[in-house]
């Protein structure tokens, strides 16, 4: 089993992004079409950022790649973001 | 709240167990966070190598202050520092707290399953404590809670004492599975848990119950497929694995 960590942990870093928290919106994923929250995606961190993975056909959702001086959001495996006004 | 760095100070450590301390933060202009969410906490060395790491707040307190429980990890970059180095008057990089995802909301009547693996029963404690603390106005007041609470050892578990106070009103139900060591005189020997323990000791399918499950990984989807085995469904099932953030250059 691969370790990985749930999508509410991106919580902070995607916090520099999105003025709400956008760990609660639903996303749907480009390649499988499932749709679900982000925080219960498949967190994957690594030494410069951070990947978010389906959590049903683990195709990437979401790849945030931290350099220091800038901060780089790919969100091309996600073909719509829902939010919900509280 | 949401965004960037702040600087906390630290006015308050307490050794929770061997392994574990709890440090009580004071995070300017922090107004209170929801019950289950998360810090982050950046440590900068004299190099510039940074190591983030995220961490549970197990308070639920009205004001700026908050505490986090962290347990120190073998060959860990952050938390040997926070168990062994911190000290009263420190100051520490903080982000949050963050996270709408894993929260109990007053405003939910649900009863609540609470299910913690070892130091995963951080953040169900700021749920206790916010559930303790509630107006009681509010519809999950007097909403029934249960914490099933599996840890290695007695000396292991974090909370006890303010747990058995807790637990002694008719709110809340703690049921303790000890997988190494159990208590003396226990009837149950040591053991991990089961699919049969945990039907057992969680509240029935009928109740419809919020489950919040954290811990390491491997515990936490054994739980959460159990229970989708017994028939609940998967979505009143929240979990949070906990591990590292990694490191930034």
């Amino acid at each position: 089993m691969t370790d990985y960590l749930d999508g509410n942990a991106a919580a902070g870093p995607l916090s520099e992004f999105f003025a709400i928290d956008v760990t609660t919106a639903r996303g749907r994923c480009l390649h499988c079409g499932r749709t679900d929250a982000l925080a219960t995606a498949q967190l994957y961190p690594n030494s410069h950022g951070l990947l978010l993975r389906c959590p049903g056909c683990t195709e990437i959702l979401l790849r945030l790649v931290d350099t220091g001086d800038t901060v780089c959001l790919d969100l091309h495996g996600l073909s719509f973001v829902e939010l919900h006004r509280d | 709240m949401r965004t960037g760095w702040r600087v906390a100070e630290v006015i308050g450590v307490s050794q929770e167990t061997r392994t574990a301390r709890t440090l009580r933060l004071r995070l300017p202009g922090l107004t209170g966070h929801r019950a289950g969410q998360h810090v982050d906490v950046r440590l900068t060395a004299p190099d510039g190598y940074t190591a983030v790491r995220s961490y549970s707040v197990a308070s639920a307190l009205p004001g700026d202050e908050l505490e986090l429980t962290v347990e120190e990890l073998d060959e860990g970059e952050v938390s040997p520092y926070l168990v062994h180095g911190v000290s009263v008057g420190d100051q520490l990089e903080v982000r949050g707290p963050v996270g709408g995802w894993f929260v109990w909301d007053p405003a939910d009547p649900s009863p609540v399953q609470l299910i913690a693996g070892g130091s995963g029963v951080v953040p169900l404690m700021a749920m206790i404590r916010a559930h303790a603390a509630a107006d009681p106005a509010s519809p999950g007041a007097t909403a029934e809670f249960r914490l099933l609470y599996s840890v290695r050892s007695p000396d292991a578990a974090y909370y006890g004492a303010e747990l058995d106070e807790l637990a002694g009103s008719d709110l809340l139900t703690v049921t303790y599975v000890y997988t190494r060591e159990a208590p003396a005189g226990s009837p149950v020997p040591p053991g991990r848990l089961d699919a049969r323990a945990l039907s057992i000791a969680v509240l029935p399918v009928s109740a419809n119950p919020a489950f919040f499950i954290c811990g390491a990984t491997a515990f936490v989807e054994t739980v959460a497929d159990w229970l989708v085995q017994a028939g609940y469904p998967a979505d009143r099932i929240k979990t949070e694995r906990y591990g590292g953030m990694g490191s930034t250059p």
